[in-house]
């Protein structure tokens, strides 16, 4: 069988799973084919392209010259194409169906986005152009700057973060510099974090050298004002806040608690994961928040995960704006006698004379341009309205998947409105041998990408469905009514439906524990294995 | 003779003497599932009661185990780092974290009983 190597893929335990017999003579699945990894079957004596051997030359790496053969594995082209097709067909993603990962905004990416990125005065620019002949990529990236701060009435915006923990760090350290600017940069060491808090908060808050104090949730799951006030002191810099939150409820006690920091003289920053949840609805700039990076992978439908990379602008306050890291855009006057143009402030001397104070810069260039293109594609196509509506209709979206399920899961803050995300507990998996793991892992076998699971990290055996505005009504029932014939399944005690599962796919249950506490990470030649310890 | 006091964030901490043996809860253990990583402190490290004194990871999720009284370090368990499987195995005996010389006998009596515990434990349902 191929794919032994380095991939330990079954519980030990699973006596049922290791004595299942070969279900076909290949090992493929139907047309679901078994794939082996590329090292596996690649040949080296085969290309794909003819190289010509190079000619005499004299080597001048000296020490650093490799002493072993590189080990490429060698494939004709087709070998190639078909490797990387079968391996692109066991992916999942939300082309293929619902993503319901909560917290991660699986949304539809629509095709005009990627028809606008294509075009080529977009896609065919190169960041070391000069700005005279960019002006129309420039001039988009000023009018995407307008779109954010329109939505969330904030007064600046740093857009070259590439994803949201970087749009963290950006927000943290423009919230340091200020604190620097007002010489208590030492003496405020504390960041306060909620214990529901993405877990990338205390993780930036501890990057930038700050010390996380955490703020535990109320019964209902969110926030305090009370909490937060007695947290709050001369030591403390700032509060990471997400709203919506984790648990997927809105913060109700924000305004206040956004009062009571800059009261102790800290800042607010807010995580903007779930800003699409609220977008057009409300404007963070009103809650009194500093700092809230916003992910254009999520909100603004850029594509996520595998799909594409991220885009984390940061939205800062009047208070933060002259933080700001380089580059900003500004208008230049000189380069063409005359004329006045839109240009990327690079260098912090320009800025001589503003009241800018770029704490410095986040990436060597202006950030992630594509995405920039679909993320005003999706603005511009949908408009003011239909920018509100799509947070509306994420809203509905997830409450409707809580109203259909909550007389069968539970809920652990009660059965009331969430946001754009419902987050289920496992109580009613209580003493039916079944795990919210196992839930997960059955879903698999029914063709949906598993929930969010354990998170939250504050409530048990967390599932947190976030079902996004892309899915029909339709594509909701067939959601729920799997997720109930999976419930009840649960009830009527076929428990080996979950604790086997996944069944039907290309691998079955993961060891987890082998592969976290003996992780092969490398793959070896079979026959090398004796000598690959050399 | 020794007796045994429990933390709310469920460690645990044997005494014998002046000496205590430290380590998590069978019910830790369980809500943390199959442990892959324990990171100990050093040797002779001095700890506040309270404070982070070693880290346990498991395929789950990453806790912090915190020193149940001040004192300092004298012992780790070095084969943790090995088979860290043992804190589940036998979270009581082979899967203990330290052993840390009690720099205040009186903070013991913060601390649960093995009775009270379990009804600390059934408190959290």
């Amino acid at each position: 069988m191929l794919n032994n190597q380095g991939r330990p893929t079954q519980p030990a335990n699973n006596n049922e799973a290791s004595s299942r017999r070969r279900e076909t003579f290949t090992g493929n699945r139907g047309l679901q084919q078994e794939e082996g990894l590329i090292f596996e079957f690649g040949r080296a004596e085969v290309s794909g392209v003819d190289i010509d051997e190079p000619a005499q030359f004299k080597p001048r790496l000296g020490k650093f010259e490799r002493k072993t053969p590189l080990g490429l594995p060698g494939l004709s082209e087709p070998e190639a194409v078909r490797h990387y097709v079968r391996l692109s067909q066991k992916n999942y993603s939300i082309d293929a169906g619902l993503y319901p990962l909560g917290s991660c905004t699986m949304k539809h990416n629509p095709r005009l986005n990627e028809k606008m990125a294509r075009l080529p005065g977009f896609s065919d620019v190169h960041p070391l152009q000069p700005q005279s002949t960019v002006q129309g990529a420039i001039e988009l990236i000023d009018e995407l700057e307008k779109w954010l701060l329109e939505l969330t009435g904030m007064s600046a915006v740093a857009m070259s973060p590439k994803a949201g923990a970087h749009g963290e760090a950006c927000g943290m350290m423009a919230i340091k510099a200020a604190h620097e600017a007002r010489g208590e940069g030492k003496s405020r060491h504390i960041v306060i974090v909620p214990d529901s808090a993405h877990g990338t908060n205390p993780a930036t808050a501890a990057l930038i050298g700050y010390t996380v104090r955490a703020v535990p949730a109320r019964a209902d799951g969110t926030v305090s004002a009370q909490a937060v006030r007695e947290a709050l002191g001369p030591d403390v810099a700032a509060i990471m806040l997400t709203n919506p939150n984790t648990c997927g409820l809105f913060e109700k006690e924000i305004v206040e608690i956004a009062k009571a920091v800059h009261e102790a003289g800290a800042y607010f920053y807010c995580d903007g994961a779930n800003f699409n949840a609220i977008m057009g609805k409300v404007r963070p700039g009103d809650l009194g928040i500093d700092a809230m990076h916003i992910n254009l992978h999520k909100t603004f439908s850029t594509p996520h995960g595998g799909g594409g990379p991220g885009a984390g602008p940061v939205v800062l306050s009047q208070a933060l704006a002259p933080y700001a890291p380089l580059p900003v855009l500004g208008v230049d006057k000189t380069t063409l006698p005359g004329k006045s143009f839109t240009c990327l402030i690079e260098q912090e001397p320009e800025l001589a004379g503003t009241a800018r104070k770029p704490f410095g810069r986040m990436t060597a260039f202006h950030g992630q341009m594509g995405m920039y293109v679909r993320a005003l594609s999706y603005m511009l196509s949908h408009g003011a309205d239909g920018l509100k509506q799509a947070s509306e209709d994420a809203v509905l979206n997830a409450n409707y998947v809580r109203a259909r399920l909550s007389d069968i899961m539970s809920l652990p803050f009660g059965d009331k409105p969430c946001m754009h995300e419902v987050l289920f507990d496992d109580k009613w998996l209580k003493d039916t041998g079944v795990t919210t793991l196992d839930f997960a892992k059955a879903m698999i076998d029914e063709g949906y990408h598993p929930m969010t699971m354990y998170f939250p990290l504050v409530v048990h055996g967390a599932m947190l469905i976030e079902p996004t505005e892309s899915e029909s009504l339709a594509s909701l029932e067939l959601f729920i009514m799997t997720l109930r014939d999976l419930a009840f399944g649960v009830l009527r005690g076929e428990t080996e439906r979950f604790t086997q599962a996944p069944r039907l796919a290309p691998r079955r249950r993961l060891d987890e524990t082998a592969a976290a506490r003996n992780p092969i990470l490398r793959w070896t030649k079979p026959e090398a294995i004796s000598v690959a310890a050399e | 003779m020794s007796s045994i006091r429990y933390t709310q964030d469920h460690e645990y901490i044997r005494i014998d003497g002046d000496t205590g043996t430290v380590g998590i809860s069978d019910y830790a253990q369980q809500q943390l599932g199959d442990v892959v990583f324990v990171e100990l402190p050093e040797s002779g490290k001095k700890i506040g009661q309270g404070e982070q004194a070693a880290v346990v990871e498991s395929v789950k999720a990453a806790s912090e185990v915190y020193a149940p009284v001040a004192g300092e370090v004298i012992e780790v368990n070095g084969a943790l780092e090995g088979e860290p499987g043992k804190v589940n195995a036998d979270p009581a005996g082979d899967g203990w974290f330290f052993k840390i010389r009690i720099g205040d006998a009186k903070q013991l009596d913060t601390l649960m009983d093995e009775n009270a515990y379990a009804e600390f434990l059934k408190s959290l349902g």
